[in-house]
C-alpha cells in the first residue's frame, strides 16, 4: 500500500533510449502544477479559535464494501479477499455499520467531543437511511466518499464513468440530507488526473486524499482552487490494524506521540490540526474501542485542543490567509 | 545472469587487522538521511514499475512529499539537537527542485552523496555509457550547488548493472553504501582504482523498519538501541561501523519523532563513539587500514583459499 513494488524481472535485451536521460520537470518546485512547493515552516502561523493550539479533527469513515467488488484497478484496505461470495470479510466491514459506528459515537461523546466529520459511501446512506438521520441529528458535518469502496476514482477508468461516479455521489448525499456538500475524500485515496477537478466543478471546497502536508493548502484545478486538507493517513485505525497489524496499545502510542509533537511544534510555529480517522469496522470491535478511548480521553484532557469539523477548520485556516 | 559478480573476497572476523576509530573510538556511528524526489510520472524502465497503481498514485507520491515539505526540518532539528551531522543520500535533480533544502544542509556541514538523478530513474539495463552519465552528472552538479566532490555512492532505488562498481571507482568515488556484507568497512574488488564498501544499513533502514517489518515507533527506538549497544560491545575488539539510514517521509512523520529523538539521545550520550560521516569513515579507512586490510587478503586467501 506504501511502498512501489519490487518486482524480479528477466532482462531480455532491452535498453534504455536517451529520453531516459533527459528530465523534463528538472528545475525549481514540484514536477506537475498542482500546487505550489512550500515549506510548513515558513508559512504564517495559524491562530485557532481561543488561541487552541491544536484543532482536533475527529474523522469517521461509514463505508460499504460490495460482496463484487473488481480486483481491478485493485481492493481498497478492507476489501473482499476470498472466494465469491466473501460474506466473512463483507459482514466484517458491515459490522463497523450496524454496531461499531455506535461504540464509537459513545467513545466520542463521553470523551466530551461534539464535532465530528463523518465520509459516507452514498450506499451506506442508501441502504441504512437512520445512520443519515443519526448523523444529521448529531450535528455532525457530512463529506462524500464515493459511492461505495468499489467504485475508485482512477486512470483507466473515463472520464464520463468517473464524473458520473462523483457527480451522483456527490448529488445522492445533497439530495438526501438537503445540505451543501462542503468536503469530499475519494475512496482508497485513489485519484485519477481529473479527480480534483471532478470534484471542484461539483461545488466541492476542501478534499482529504492527499497526504503531503500537515496544514491545508491550495490546489489547483480547472474549476478553482480546493483546499487539501491534512487527513490522516498513516495512524488511522484502519492502517495501524489492518496494514500495519499493530496492537492495540500501538494505536495509542502513536496518536498520543503524534498529539504532543504537534503540540510542541506549536511552540515554535503556529496552529496545527490533528486529525484522527475512525473506521467502525475498526475501532468499533469491542477490544479495540478501549484503545480509541483512551486516545479520545487523552485529548479531552488538553487545554489546547479545539474540537471542529473539517469545514470549519478549514474556514478559519483559510480567513488567516 | 551470473552466480555472483565477485564484488569482494572473503575475510572472516576473527582474520581482520584491529580497527580503531579516532580518539580509540570503538564504534563510528554516521547517519544517512535520503533526501529523494520521486517523479509523479516518469519514463519506463524495463526491469522495474515506478509506482505500484495507476499514475498519478498519489498516495506515495504525497507520502514522499511529505518529507521534503515537512519532514526533513523535524529530523535536521533532531540531528541539530545532538550535534549529529548528516551524509546526505541525495537525489540529485533535487538540487534544482528544493533549493532550500540543500541550502539548510550546506549550512549545517552536511556530507552530500548521490542517489541517482531521480529515485524514479533506475539503473537496470542501462549500458556503462548511460551509467556513467549519471555519475557524471551527480558530480558536476552536486560541485555545482554544495562545492563539494561527492565521495560516496547509493544506486538510485538501489538498481544496480553488474558494472556500477568498476565505474564509481573509474570516476574516483571512494565507497559505496550498497553492499550489506559486514560491520566494518571492507575493500570492493574493481577493474581500476581502489574502492571500499562502508556499513549502510538495511535493517536500521526506516522504511524497512516501518514499511516491511512494520514496526511501530517505540520498536523501532529499541531496534536502534539493540543495533547500537551490541556493536559497541563488539567495538571492544575492533571498531565497527553503525549506520542509520533514514527518509524524512518516514522517520519524520509526527508520530514517529520522539522514537528517533529517543535513540539518537541514547546514542550521542555514549563515550567511545565517533559521530563522523560517510566520508569521514572512508577517508580514515583509506589512510589508516586499506593497505593492512589488502595484506590480510592476501594472507588469508594464500592460506585458505584454492
Amino acid at each position: 500500500m506504501s511502498r512501489p513494488p519490487i518486482e524480479q524481472k528477466e532482462n531480455k535485451g532491452e535498453t534504455l533510449n536517451e529520453d531516459y536521460f533527459i528530465y523534463p520537470h528538472r528545475s525549481y518546485g514540484m514536477d506537475h502544477d498542482r500546487y505550489k512547493w512550500s515549506l510548513l515552516k515558513d508559512r504564517k502561523p495559524i491562530i485557532w479559535p481561543s488561541e487552541k493550539k491544536i484543532a482536533l479533527w475527529i474523522n469517521i469513515a461509514l463505508e460499504f464494501f460490495p460482496l463484487n467488488m473488481p480486483a481491478k484497478p485493485f481492493k481498497a484496505l478492507g476489501g473482499t479477499v476470498t472466494s465469491y461470495p466473501d460474506l466473512r470479510h463483507f459482514t466484517l466491514r458491515d459490522y463497523g455499520n450496524r454496531i461499531g459506528f455506535f461504540r464509537v459515537s459513545n467513545a466520542i461523546a463521553s470523551a466530551g467531543f461534539k464535532n465530528v466529520t463523518v465520509a459516507l459511501n452514498s450506499e451506506v446512506a442508501e441502504r441504512y437511511p437512520y445512520l443519515l438521520e443519526y448523523v444529521t441529528q448529531k450535528n455532525w458535518e457530512i463529506i462524500g466518499h464515493g459511492i461505495n469502496m468499489s467504485h475508485l476514482s482512477y486512470t483507466g477508468l473515463d472520464y464520463k464513468n468517473e464524473d458520473e461516479n462523483i457527480t451522483s455521489a456527490i448529488e445522492y448525499l445533497e439530495k438526501i440530507s438537503n445540505k451543501k456538500l462542503k468536503g469530499w475524500w475519494s475512496p482508497s485515496r485513489s485519484e485519477s488526473w481529473d479527480t480534483p477537478d471532478i470534484i471542484a466543478k461539483n461545488g466541492i471546497e476542501y478534499f482529504c486524499d492527499w497526504i503531503n502536508d500537515d496544514m491545508p493548502y491550495e490546489f489547483r484545478t480547472s474549476n478553482g482552487n480546493l483546499i487539501a486538507m491534512p487527513h490522516q493517513h498513516w495512524i488511522s485505525d484502519a492502517m495501524c490494524y489492518l496494514h500495519y497489524k499493530h496492537k492495540e496499545q500501538d494505536f495509542i502510542d502513536q496518536a498520543i506521540d503524534q498529539f504532543n509533537f504537534l503540540l510542541q511544534e506549536t511552540k515554535k510555529q503556529g496552529g496545527r490540526i490533528m486529525a484522527i480517522t475512525i473506521h467502525p469496522w475498526a475501532s468499533g470491535q469491542p477490544h479495540r474501542i478501549k484503545a480509541l478511548e483512551s486516545v479520545l480521553n487523552y485529548f479531552a484532557e488538553s487545554n489546547e485542543v479545539w474540537n471542529a469539523n473539517g469545514y470549519e477548520i478549514m474556514q478559519h485556516w483559510k480567513k488567516q490567509q | 545472469m551470473k552466480k555472483d559478480l565477485k564484488l569482494y573476497d572473503y575475510l572472516p572476523w576473527d582474520h581482520r587487522p584491529k580497527l580503531r576509530w579516532p580518539n580509540g573510538a570503538k564504534l563510528a556511528f554516521w547517519v544517512a538521511p535520503n533526501i529523494e524526489y520521486y517523479e509523479i510520472d516518469p519514463p519506463s524502465n524495463p526491469l522495474r514499475t515506478p509506482w505500484a497503481k495507476p499514475i498519478p498514485d498519489i498516495v506515495p507520491y504525497s507520502e514522499r512529499d511529505h518529507g521534503n515539505r515537512v519532514g526533513h526540518w523535524r529530523m535536521m532539528e533532531v540531528m541539530d539537537k545532538y550535534g549529529v551531522r548528516g551524509s546526505i543520500s541525495l537525489s540529485v535533480a533535487l538540487l534544482d527542485h528544493h533549493p532550500e533544502i540543500i541550502e539548510a544542509c550546506k549550512d549545517r556541514d552536511w556530507e552530500f552523496f548521490s542517489h541517482g538523478i531521480y529515485n524514479t530513474r533506475y539503473s537496470y539495463t542501462m549500458t556503462q555509457e548511460q551509467e556513467l552519465k549519471i555519475i557524471d552528472d551527480s558530480i558536476e552538479n552536486v560541485e555545482k550547488h554544495t562545492g563539494q566532490r561527492i565521495a560516496g555512492y547509493l544506486a538510485p532505488a538501489l538498481t544496480h548493472t553488474e558494472k556500477t562498481m568498476d565505474l564509481l571507482a573509474k570516476r574516483g568515488i571512494l565507497y559505496t553504501c550498497d553492499l550489506f556484507i559486514d560491520d566494518q568497512p571492507f575493500p570492493v574488488n574493481v577493474k581500476e582504482g581502489k574502492f571500499i564498501s562502508i556499513p549502510y544499513s538495511l535493517e536500521m533502514n526506516d522504511i524497512i523498519v516501518y514499511n516491511s517489518y512494520m514496526m511501530p515507533p517505540r520498536h523501532y527506538a529499541k531496534m536502534l538501541k539493540a543495533n547500537f549497544d551490541r556493536l559497541l560491545l563488539d567495538g571492544e575488539n575492533s571498531g565497527t561501523v553503525m549506520c542509520i539510514p533514514l527518509h524524512a517521509y518516514a522517520v519524520a512523520q509526527g508520530h514517529r519523532l520522539a522514537a528517533f529523538d529517543d535513540a539518537l539521545k541514547y546514542i550521542t550520550s555514549h563515550k567511545d563513539v565517533w559521530v563522523a560521516t560517510g566520508k569521514e569513515i572512508a577517508e580514515y579507512f583509506y589512510t589508516n587500514y586499506y593497505d593492512e586490510y589488502i595484506s590480510a587478503i592476501d594472507n588469508f586467501n594464500n592460506k585458505y583459499m584454492r
